[in-house]
C-alpha cells in the first residue's frame, strides 16, 4: 500500500536543499526545447527531411542559375579587356551587331586604349566517335595576340591570321579528349552541304563558353572560311572584308572603364562601349533566364518559409494547454520562446545542413555536360536564405506561445 | 501554527455582455502551514476561480491575497512568476506533466526552475518519488503511466520545491474510486508531514475525509467552515448515501 511506505518513511523535513546553487545540467529553455526533439525524434525528423528536400531544390536551381549564366557569360567575363564594343544599332546583341575592321582601327586611336581586337562569333559542330552526337561548340574567330583571344594555359596562342590553327577551350579539350598538336575536324555547312575542316589543336585556354556552348578559336580568316554560310563565297586578297560582331577593348588603366566607354562613344561614329557586365547581360536570354530561375528560387523558399511556419505554428497549437501549465508552475513567457527559438533554429539548421549534403554528394554525380555548378554567390545566398527561413516561419508561432495562458491550466479563461 | 496564506475580502467579479457576475464574493479565509483544507460546492460557486486568485494567475478586482506574508498582487507581473514559482506548488486535474518529460525529470523541473537542481535536489527529487512508490517509474514518460501515477508524479512536483503553499484543482477528477483515495490521502500525509499549506477543489465529498477543514461555497460566498473533526467525519460519510 503506497501509504503505508509514506507513513514509515517521511521524515520531519527534507533536507537542505540550498538556494541558487550550481545547477544541474541546460539552462530550463534549452532543456525544454532538447528533451521535446529528442523524445519526438520522429516527427522532428520529419519536418527536418522536407527542409532538407526544399534546401535541395533550392541549391538545385542556384546551381542552374549559376551554370546557366556562367555558360552565357564566361567567355565575355574572362576577356582581357574592359570594354566591349558594338554597333550602335545593334541595341547591345552581339548576333546583329557588325563591326569591321576600319572601325578598330579608328578604336586604336583613341587616347588611353591600349589594343582593340575584334570577335566574330558563329556556331559549329564536332563529330564525336562511337555514334555519340556531335559536340555543338561556339566558333569565334579572333584577331591573334589581340583582345579577344583567351590567354592559353597549354600550348601557344594563335599566330597568323589565316592559318588552319585553333585554341580549343577546357570543355572542347576535355569532351573530345584532343590535346595539342592534335588535328580537330568541325563540320560545317556550305549552302545546304555540309563541309568538314580540319583544324590542328596549337593552344588549350581555359573554359570559354559562350551561349551555354565550349569554344574554339580560329584566326578570322580561317574563321570567315569555316563559320556556315549560305553561299561558297571564298573572299581572297591580303585582308578580305571579315563582318565582325564587336571589338574587345582593353585599356591601359582598366579601373578607368565608365570614363573610358564615353570617350570612346564620343570619338568614334556609330558605336557604342560598355563595361564587360553590361555585355554579358545583354547577351540574348541571358537577364531572362536569370530572372526566371532567381524567382524560382524565391518562390521555392517562400514554400520553406510557409512549411516551417505552419508546421510550428500548428504544433504550438496543440501544446497551449500544456504550455499553460508551464507558464502556472512558474516558467517565464521569454524561456518558453527563446525554448521554441532553439527548437526552430535546430530543426531548420539540421535539414538544412542535410539537404546541402545530400545536393553535393549528388552533384558529384552529374555529368560534366549538365550546367549546374554548385558554387557562387547564388548558392551562398541560397543557403542564408534557408537558415533564416525558418527563424523567421517561427514567428507566428512564437506570438502563439506568448499569448498562451496560465489561466488554462485551471481550465479558466480570462 | 503560522498562516501560510490569508484572503481579505477577496472579490472577483466578470463582466459578461453587460452583466456582472461575482465569481468570488468578499471571501475571507485562511490556511495555516500544515493544514489541508477541501474547498467544496456546487458547480458555479467560484471555487476554481478562487483557486485562480490564490495563485496568483486571476487578478482579484478587489480585497487582498497574502502568501507566506507577501501581499501576492501588489508585485510586478515579472515577480510574481517567480514568486508562484518558488512558494505555490500546483497539481492540476489532468494533462498535469510536461508529456516529453520523464517521471524524474517533470518533478525536477521544478527545481530548475527555481535554480535549485543540485545534487541534493536530485536526491530529494528522487526520495519524493519513492515515498509516492514510484521508484521504478522514474524513467518513464507520462504517456507510458496510469493516471494515479501520474497524478502522483504531479504531487511530488508540487511539493519537491518545498512551496508554502499546495492548490490543487479536482486532482482526483479522472481518476476511479480506489485510486483517488489512494491519491488523496498521499496528498494529505505529505502535506502535514512537510508542513504545508494544501487546498483542494472537490465536487467528491468523500474526499473530505482526510482534510482538516472544509470551505463550503455557493455564489461566489463563503457558506459554511467546518472545522471538528467529528464533523468533517460525518461530511464525509454522510454524502455516501
Ligand atoms: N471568463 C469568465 N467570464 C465570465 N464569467 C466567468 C468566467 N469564468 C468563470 N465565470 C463564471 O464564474 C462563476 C464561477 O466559476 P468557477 O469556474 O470558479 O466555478 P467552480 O466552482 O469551479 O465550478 P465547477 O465546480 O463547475 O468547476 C461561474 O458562474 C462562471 O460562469
Ligand atoms: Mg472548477
Amino acid at each position: 500500500m503506497v501509504t503505508d511506505t509514506i507513513q514509515n518513511q517521511v521524515r520531519t523535513l527534507p533536507r537542505n536543499i540550498k538556494k541558487r546553487r550550481v545547477q544541474i545540467g541546460l539552462p530550463v529553455s534549452i532543456h525544454l526545447a532538447l528533451k521535446e526533439i529528442w523524445r519526438n525524434k520522429g516527427r522532428f525528423f520529419l519536418i527536418s527531411s522536407v527542409v532538407a528536400l526544399i534546401t535541395l531544390l533550392v541549391l538545385f536551381i542556384a546551381g542552374l542559375t549559376e551554370g546557366l549564366g556562367q555558360g552565357n557569360r564566361e567567355y565575355i567575363e574572362n576577356l582581357n579587356a574592359q570594354l566591349v564594343v558594338y554597333q550602335d544599332k545593334a541595341d547591345l546583341s552581339i548576333p546583329t551587331s557588325r563591326m569591321s575592321l576600319a572601325t578598330v582601327r579608328q578604336l586604336r586611336q583613341v587616347e588611353g586604349v591600349e589594343a582593340v581586337g575584334a570577335v566574330a562569333f558563329s556556331n559549329v559542330s564536332i563529330p564525336l566517335p562511337g555514334g555519340k552526337p556531335p559536340l555543338k561548340i561556339s566558333l569565334i574567330g579572333v584577331l591573334p595576340g589581340e583582345p579577344g583571344e583567351p590567354v592559353v594555359n597549354q600550348g601557344q596562342g594563335l599566330r597568323s591570321k589565316r592559318a588552319d590553327e585553333t585554341v580549343i577551350d577546357a570543355g572542347v579539350a576535355q569532351r573530345t579528349g584532343l590535346k595539342v598538336g592534335d588535328v580537330l575536324t568541325v563540320r560545317s555547312t556550305v549552302g545546304s552541304k555540309e563541309q568538314l575542316y580540319d583544324l590542328r589543336i596549337v593552344g588549350i585556354a581555359p573554359s570559354s563558353q559562350y551561349f551555354i556552348a565550349p569554344s574554339i578559336f580560329v584566326p578570322y580568316i580561317t574563321w570567315d572560311k569555316v563559320r556556315p554560310q549560305p553561299l561558297a563565297t571564298s573572299q581572297t586578297g591580303e585582308d578580305p572584308d571579315v563582318s565582325f560582331n564587336v571589338a574587345a577593348v582593353r585599356l591601359n588603366n582598366t579601373a578607368d572603364a565608365k570614363a573610358m566607354s564615353k570617350t570612346i562613344n564620343n570619338s568614334v561614329k556609330e558605336i557604342i562601349a560598355v563595361d564587360l557586365q553590361t555585355a554579358y547581360e545583354n547577351t540574348p536570354g541571358y537577364s531572362a533566364q536569370q530572372s526566371t530561375l532567381g524567382l524560382m528560387r524565391i518562390f521555392t523558399l517562400l514554400i520553406g518559409l510557409l512549411v516551417i511556419g505552419g508546421f510550428f505554428r500548428i504544433q504550438t497549437m496543440q501544446k497551449v494547454a500544456q504550455i499553460g501549465v508551464l507558464k502556472a508552475i512558474g516558467t517565464s513567457s521569454a524561456s518558453i520562446a527563446f525554448s521554441s527559438i532553439v527548437q526552430i533554429f535546430s530543426v531548420n539548421s539540421f535539414g538544412v545542413v542535410f539537404g546541402a549534403l545530400l545536393t553535393f554528394g549528388l552533384a558529384l554525380g552529374l555529368p560534366s555536360a549538365v550546367p549546374i555548378r554548385f558554387v557562387g554567390s547564388a548558392i551562398a545566398s541560397s543557403l542564408i536564405a534557408l537558415l533564416v527561413i525558418g527563424p523567421i516561419g517561427g514567428l507566428a508561432s512564437i506570438q502563439v506561445l506568448l499569448k498562451a495562458e496560465p489561466l488554462r491550466a485551471l481550465g479558466l479563461a480570462s | 501554527m503560522a498562516i501560510a496564506l490569508e484572503t481579505q475580502v477577496v472579490t472577483k467579479q466578470y463582466e459578461n455582455a453587460g452583466q456582472a457576475i461575482r465569481a468570488v464574493d468578499e471571501v475571507s479565509v485562511n490556511v495555516k502551514a500544515g493544514e489541508f483544507v477541501a474547498l467544496i460546492g456546487p458547480s458555479g460557486s467560484g471555487k476554481t476561480t478562487l483557486l485562480a486568485l490564490l495563485a496568483g494567475l486571476l487578478r482579484p478586482t478587489g480585497g487582498n491575497i497574502f502568501i507566506d506574508g507577501s501581499p501576492l498582487w501588489q508585485m510586478s507581473d515579472k515577480d510574481r512568476t517567480q514568486f508562484r514559482g518558488e512558494k505555490i506548488g500546483f497539481i492540476f486535474q489532468s494533462s498535469n506533466l510536461v508529456p516529453y518529460l520523464s517521471a524524474l525529470e517533470n518533478v525536477e523541473l521544478m527545481l530548475k526552475l527555481n535554480g535549485r537542481l543540485d545534487k541534493s535536489g536530485r536526491e530529494w527529487a528522487k526520495e519524493l518519488l519513492d515515498q509516492l512508490g514510484l521508484k521504478d517509474r522514474m524513467g518513464n514518460l507520462p504517456s507510458q503511466m496510469s493516471g494515479g501515477q501520474q497524478q502522483r508524479v504531479a504531487i511530488a512536483r508540487a511539493l519537491v520545491h518545498e512551496p508554502a503553499v499546495v492548490l490543487a484543482d479536482e486532482p482526483t477528477a479522472s481518476l476511479d474510486t480506489e485510486r483517488a483515495y489512494q491519491v488523496v490521502q498521499t496528498l494529505a500525509t505529505l502535506i502535514h508531514a512537510q508542513n504545508r499549506a494544501g487546498i483542494m477543489v472537490t465536487h467528491d465529498l468523500r474526499m473530505t475525509r482526510w482534510v482538516d477543514k472544509v470551505i463550503r461555497m455557493t455564489d461566489g460566498k463563503v457558506a459554511q467552515i467546518i472545522e471538528s473533526k467529528g464533523e468533517i467525519e460525518a461530511y464525509s460519510r454522510g454524502s455516501e448515501h
